[in-house]
């Protein structure tokens, strides 16, 4: 659990020359049980980590897709609490991989910090994302975090000035999350031009932890691609994309993710 | 007149861009570099003598500054206690105080190299003033726009495009003046390159509450010194609407450090009680479905208006301009030290305002003003006659025809 079973998951990817593979779904979406069935699904089909997303009424760094998947969920009812019992409904059923969770600031803040870290951590959850939060202001939370053995990670973007890199490795644990594009979330055709030099930036600053790239990451050959970049990539709206008109999301899904599980 | 606030209170705020314990910087990465370069920029230009000269020749010989300030004697005698005086924002140029931080913002833009403008809009006036802004000094101009708002507000809409703007409607989430910035601030991550965005409020992370706040200030500045030359004194009160803030810390920053009752108005709705509403300092019971309380909204440390798991609450009012969750940072730090009341009116209240400064005072007020000017009404008769109580009247009612009429009373 926590720390050493992120830093083991990418040693064993590391270990089979491929990236470590995260796919990200939202919590609730389409429904709440099958978004149990389908991030249950996504652990069997050979993804090395998750990423679970908290719906947000505002999430201002997500494209129209996961904005859509959110606000679906959150018609479905999904709170906090409930997100937390998904999370521990998989652990008990048998996933064994590191969990994200994925949210944003002011739920967190609602809910109350130390509850928040100290409930993930009970549902099973081995590290916190918050995009809306910049390593200047995640000094508090960094430290519950690592108090519950969990990891805090933190954003590279494509205009980070070295500085900027230093402050994000300065403060990650677990791993360095690397926004591929200048850009929301969602599906790209293509990988963004100078993505090694960019990659090849972050990791000069990373203290070497690992670094994952996500944001437009869509298909088997990005996977590939990133793979000679970085430790890992993160893929999220052609996931859920996929799953939109889906007679059997959960069969959908789980196809996808071998497919790029395959890269 | 320390008695009120800490010393340093003008040192607000803080080299991280707090006030209090409120504001800061909470976006994606994407956007930190870019606001580290407006911050600079800013900076750079604040004080320098030829960005000074430009802006304030264009607010007198464009803009239309200074605008006066009106004794309302009709209303004052038929309420029968203190003098109402209106600072006249609604006389400017674009009809509303807006114009005075979307062209020095746009200035900003300009210097710093920047070729595409990007602003959100509630009512329609910071996109009319960003349009106009943009036509003035040949920058492409793109409006967000709530397509609720956009159907409210259709005249607005049209004069954006009149003036060379391109609005793009926004349908996500509640379709409101939220949801525009949202979809502006994913523009900027987009295009933060070549884009500025133009905020149109107090709002938003820093350095945005202090820029705004600088290029309002003008109104205070101007009413505090015409009123020392008009009534031979100070004002005991003196009243703005707030709905994320601009009209107001623009006027009440100049008053801050002087003996005066400052009182914000909140769109009250159709009554806190009712849950529609926009009054984010609202005192309400725990079990609630809306409450207001201290998170972090559009890049900011605030008060919002969210539901017990942390979702943004969607508010209403009669007047799109106050129809906002968040507030800006700087009124939550004046709301907590005490230094200004923060009130609120109804719509119905605001309706009934804005019929008596019509027919009183010969001015249709925008229906955001128009919750000042029920404030005015409220505290008038409570005062003696040689009491002098100061109303921002932020912006011009034409706008708000088409709400207005929809709401008169049934014969």
């Amino acid at each position: 659990m926590g720390l050493n079973a992120i830093d083991h998951a990418f040693a064993k990817a590391r270990s089979e020359h491929r990236p470590a593979l995260m796919p990200f779904w939202t919590l609730g979406y389409p429904t709440i049980e099958t978004s149990v069935q389908i991030i249950k699904a996504i652990a069997t089909a050979g993804a090395d980590m998750i990423e679970l997303g908290i719906p947000f009424s505002d999430p201002l760094a997500d494209g129209v897709v996961v904005q859509k998947a959110s606000q679906i969920a959150l018609e479905n009812g999904i709170t906090m609490r409930k997100g937390m019992e998904i999370a521990a409904r998989v652990r008990a059923e048998g996933v064994t991989v590191p969990l994200f969770a994925m949210g944003y600031l002011n739920p967190l803040i609602a809910y109350g910090e130390q509850g928040y870290v100290e409930d993930w951590c009970k549902a099973g959850v081995d590290g916190l994302i918050v995009p809306d939060l910049p390593p200047e202001e995640s000094g508090e939370l960094g430290e519950l975090c690592a108090q519950n053995n969990m990891a805090l990670v933190q954003f590279a973007a494509p205009t980070s000035t070295a500085a900027r890199l230093e402050l994000a490795a300065n403060y990650a644990s677990g791993f360095i999350y690397v926004v591929q594009v200048t850009g929301v979330t969602g599906a790209r055709d293509t990988l963004a031009a100078g993505l090694r030099e960019y990659v090849e930036r972050v990791k000069a600053k990373a203290e070497g932890k690992p670094v994952v790239v996500g944001f437009g990451v869509s298909t088997a050959a990005h996977v590939r691609e990133i793979g000679n970049l970085a430790d890992g990539a993160i893929v999220a709206s052609a996931l859920l994309r996929a799953s939109f008109d889906a007679a059997d999301p959960v069969q959908v899904v789980s196809e996808h993710v071998r497919q790029l599980r395959g890269a | 007149m320390s008695d009120f606030y800490p010393d340093g209170y003008n040192n607000m705020p803080s080299e991280s861009g707090k006030y209090g314990p409120y504001g800061g910087r909470y976006v994606p990465e994407t956007l930190m570099p870019a606001l580290d370069d407006v911050i600079e920029a800013y900076e750079e230009f604040r004080d320098d003598a030829t960005f000074r000269a430009e802006f304030e020749h264009l607010l007198k010989t464009y803009i239309g500054r200074p605008s006066p300030v009106t004794h309302a004697k009709r209303l004052s005698a038929h309420l029968g206690g203190a003098q109402i005086y209106l600072k006249r924002e609604d006389l400017l140029h674009t009809g509303a105080h807006k114009i005075n931080n979307a062209l020095g913002q746009a200035l900003l833009a300009k210097r710093m190299g920047k070729t595409r403008i990007i602003a959100e809009t509630g009512a329609g006036q910071h996109g009319v003033a960003t349009a106009t802004a943009c036509a003035l000094l040949g920058l492409e101009c793109i409006v967000y726009m709530g397509t609720v708002d956009m159907a409210r507000q259709q005249p607005n809409v049209f004069r954006m495009q009149l003036l060379g703007a391109e609005v793009r409607g926004v349908e996500s989430g509640s379709k409101t003046l939220k949801d525009a910035v949202n979809e502006a601030i994913r523009d900027w991550v987009t295009n933060v390159r070549d884009t500025y965005y133009i905020i149109g409020s107090a709002l938003g992370p820093h350095p945005y509450p202090l820029i705004c706040r600088d290029f309002q200030s003008v109104i205070g500045i101007e009413a505090r010194a015409q009123i020392l030359d008009q009534a031979g004194r100070l004002p005991n009160e003196v009243i703005a609407c707030v709905g994320g803030g601009s009209n107001s810390i623009g006027m009440f920053y100049a008053f801050l450090n002087d003996p005066v009752k400052i009182f914000g108005v909140e769109a009250g709705g159709h009554g806190v009680p009712s849950g529609q509403h926009a009054v984010r300092f609202a005192d309400v019971a725990p079990d609630a479905l809306t409450q207001g309380r201290v998170g972090v909204f559009q890049g900011m440390r605030t008060h919002v208006l969210q539901n017990a798991d942390g979702q943004i609450a969607e508010t209403h009012s009669i007047s799109a301009g106050l129809d906002y969750a968040g507030i800006g940072p700087e009124h939550a730090y004046l709301h907590d030290i005490g230094r200004v009341t923060y009130t609120n009116a109804t719509d119905d209240e605001a309706m009934h305002a804005f019929h008596t400064l019509c027919r009183f005072e010969g001015i249709i007020p925008a229906l955001e003003s128009s919750h000042a000017v029920a404030e005015a009404i409220r505290r008038a008769p409570t005062l003696p006659t040689d009491a002098i109580i100061l109303v921002n009247l932020s912006g011009r009612g034409d706008k708000d025809l088409n709400t207005v009429m929809g709401n008169l009373p049934k014969r």
